[in-house]
């Protein structure tokens, strides 16, 4: 096959991703059916003519590293003149605008997403959830969660070599049973925004619960630090902290091993 | 206490531990009375299985008293006498709740690697490896058992600890792999393996209605014991080709299931089991899944095979498109042991009429102090070793 019929396969298979329209409970405006632009105008001219010397080069080269320089610089051109991209997007990215109902700077931040299925009823987990003071119980890094008044709570992390983290947040909504969301307070050392959602399932396995978090790290620095921070995998973390709630909500309690003996010879 | 501890391939020791304490509420704390080796055990004695820990206690056969229960046990007392399923269920979950024990969603603290390797995680184990749970076995004077309110069962008097010792794993899961073989009335089951889930297998097939079961191994004590007591007929694969062996048996047809009860760790001559034990010298393969191919290859059309043997990874060279072209069925899984038990314990009791006595496999008895002995000779000579029981 001739390389350039590759490279438009390639175009048409990976880089018309389908965009689902996500609802993100309200810390974020809405987006549309079509991909939303995330790559500022500079950014864009320069991904155009990047790509642009990429593709040219890559057909030059018929081999597979020119086959995939091809491919590269096809997905630079989109990025260039479609103003999105898929690799921001996931990283929950912005150079083009900034989301003034977030805490945290369009072009900074790691956002993480999950949906579980609990089975419970939604108003179960809603009380649990909405009495922040339990989340230390489910998420490993939280030392403590205080509310103060009214709708503001202080919250307590564990930090890097032993130092400890700390933000008052508010709630910026509250829907009995269905939501909750919340940010840091101007001033904090971590900017954190976040939401939960209950939704109860339509075949009666309990409820649908879709948690999203965004983190921008103290000195709104690289996402590096974040992830070292919480010792590496932050999704894989969040996940795990996710399953601890479940199986508190489930069976009352977290399985655990802690303590157990073991031989150590 | 004294447990047993694995520390690597071929080295487990008998050690002093600390006593297990309960660490949740609906924990219970049993005295082991008696505790077995499974043929699944060998698989981490031959270090198969991926995510074991120097130190890590083993076993999941193993029943005994309850001495401890949490605050939140309220159907257990202490005293009682108790068989615990191998797999840990918590009871509440979705799979829990449509009987899938053996996938609860709940009751491995590091369900996290496990999907990571799966897509999704099962139920924790005891005694078996950190993808499973990392949960302390019950090969082991004492033993912490999770989710307390759920598996252990009551056992009535009148009844040895030998006769309903294999309620834990291989019993119920020699009777669900012939229930995942949906035998209907007469139909011919073959079962790869004559160790103790094959036996079961067996004699399982029978009550799900088979007019004839074949049994293939190379062990000739193994194959003597299908023979005399789970009353199959026989085929020796060092002696004869199966395939050939069980088209004539069945008139040109093939059996109407195929029951996998070897799983990662197949023997063989042929040469893709040569393959495998090359590739898995070299380890470049987890599983040698010699049996599962020839079980593939072997089901008549439209035929249900049955995997009740343990596989671990990726396997490889599997004859997929034979699977496709025949439209064969395929069941597996980890037993979902809770699910077995009343209806097992009835078969063992008989109602009136002679039980079934699941004691004739059993070929040693140890102490538990001298269970790396027995793990060697269970290693070493599956001829004459078929089921170790031990006592701590």
């Amino acid at each position: 096959m001739e390389s350039d019929t590759v490279v438009r396969a390639w175009e048409k298979r990976v880089l018309q991703p389908q965009h689902r329209a996500v609802k993100t409970a309200g810390i974020e405006p809405q987006r549309s059916a079509e991909p939303p632009q995330n790559v500022g105008t500079s950014e864009r001219m320069a991904s155009l003519v990047g790509g642009a010397a990429f593709v040219l080069a890559g057909r030059k080269n018929g081999n597979l590293g020119g086959l995939l320089l091809a491919a590269l610089g096809a997905s630079l051109i989109y990025r260039g003149a479609k103003g999105h991209c898929t690799c921001y997007e996931k990283l929950g990215i912005s150079s083009a605008t900034h989301n003034k109902n977030s805490v945290i700077p369009a072009q900074q931040g790691v956002k993480l997403e999950k949906h579980l299925t609990v089975n419970r009823p939604a108003s179960e987990l809603y009380s649990f959830w909405r009495n922040l003071t339990n989340l230390p119980q489910v998420f490993k890094h939280l030392i403590s969660v205080e509310m103060r008044d009214g709708n503001v709570s202080h919250w307590v992390a564990a930090g890097p070599a032993n130092t400890k983290i700390e933000w008052d947040a508010e709630v910026l909504k509250d829907h009995e049973n269905e939501l909750v969301a919340w940010r840091s307070l101007p001033g904090s050392q971590i900017d954190t925004a976040g939401s939960v959602k209950f939704e109860p399932t339509k075949n009666d396995r309990g409820t649908v619960v879709v948690v999203s978090m965004k983190y921008n790290p103290p000195g709104g620095q690289i996402a590096d630090y974040l992830a070292s921070w919480f010792g590496g995998d932050l999704k894989s973390k969040l996940d795990d902290d996710l399953r601890n709630f479940k199986s508190l909500m489930e069976a009352s309690e977290i399985p655990s091993t802690s303590g157990q003996p073991q031989g150590t010879s | 206490m004294k447990a047993l501890c694995w520390y690597g391939k071929y080295d487990v020791r008998v050690e002093d531990v600390p006593d297990p304490k309960i660490i949740n509420s609906r924990d219970a704390i049993i005295r082991v009375t008696a505790t077995a080796i499974c043929g699944s055990d060998l698989h981490l004695y031959d270090k198969c299985i991926p995510s074991m820990q120097a130190g890590d206690i083993l076993g999941h056969e193993f029943m005994g008293e309850v001495v401890e229960i949490g605050s939140g046990v309220k159907n257990l007392k202490v005293g009682d006498r108790v068989v615990v399923p191998f797999t840990i269920a918590c009871g509440n979950c979705f799979f829990c709740s449509r009987k899938l024990w053996a996938l609860c969603d709940n009751s491995n603290p590091n369900a996290g690697v496990a999907e990571r390797l799966y897509g999704y995680s099962g139920s924790g184990l005891f005694g078996y490896s950190h993808i499973y749970g990392g949960y302390a076995g019950g090969q082991a004077e004492y033993v912490r058992v999770p989710y307390a309110d759920v598996g252990p069962f009551k056992i009535p008097e009148g009844l040895s600890d030998e006769q309903v010792l294999f309620l834990t794993d291989i019993l119920p899961t020699g009777y669900m792999a012939a229930e995942n073989a949906n035998i209907q009335t007469g139909d011919t089951v073959a079962v790869w393996g004559c160790g103790p889930v094959g036996q079961f297998a067996i004699q399982s097939a029978w009550w799900f209605g088979a007019g004839r079961v074949i049994a293939i191994d190379h062990y000739p004590h193994r194959l003597d014991l299908a023979r005399r007591f789970a009353r199959a007929e026989t085929i020796d694969f060092s002696q004869e080709d199966v395939f050939e062996r069980l088209n004539e048996m069945t008139g040109g047809i093939g059996p109407d299931a195929c029951i996998d009860a070897v799983g990662m760790e197949a023997h063989g001559t042929a040469p893709d089991a040569i393959y495998d034990r090359v590739k898995h010298a070299l380890m470049l393969t987890t599983d040698r899944s010699h049996v599962l191919r020839e079980a593939i290859h072997c089901c008549r059309k439209g035929g249900t095979v049955s995997v009740p043997g343990v596989y671990g990874g990726y396997l490889d060279k599997l004859p997929f498109g034979g699977a496709f072209a025949k439209g064969l069925k395929f069941a597996m899984g980890q037993t979902h042991v809770h699910r077995y038990l009343p209806t097992l314990l009835e078969k063992i009791q008989g109602n009136g009429q002679p039980g079934f006595d699941p004691t004739y496999i059993i070929s040693h008895r140890f102490s538990l102090s001298e269970a790396p002995q027995a793990y060697d000779l269970f290693r070493n000579q599956q001829n004459e070793c078929t089921k170790v029981v031990l006592t701590p």
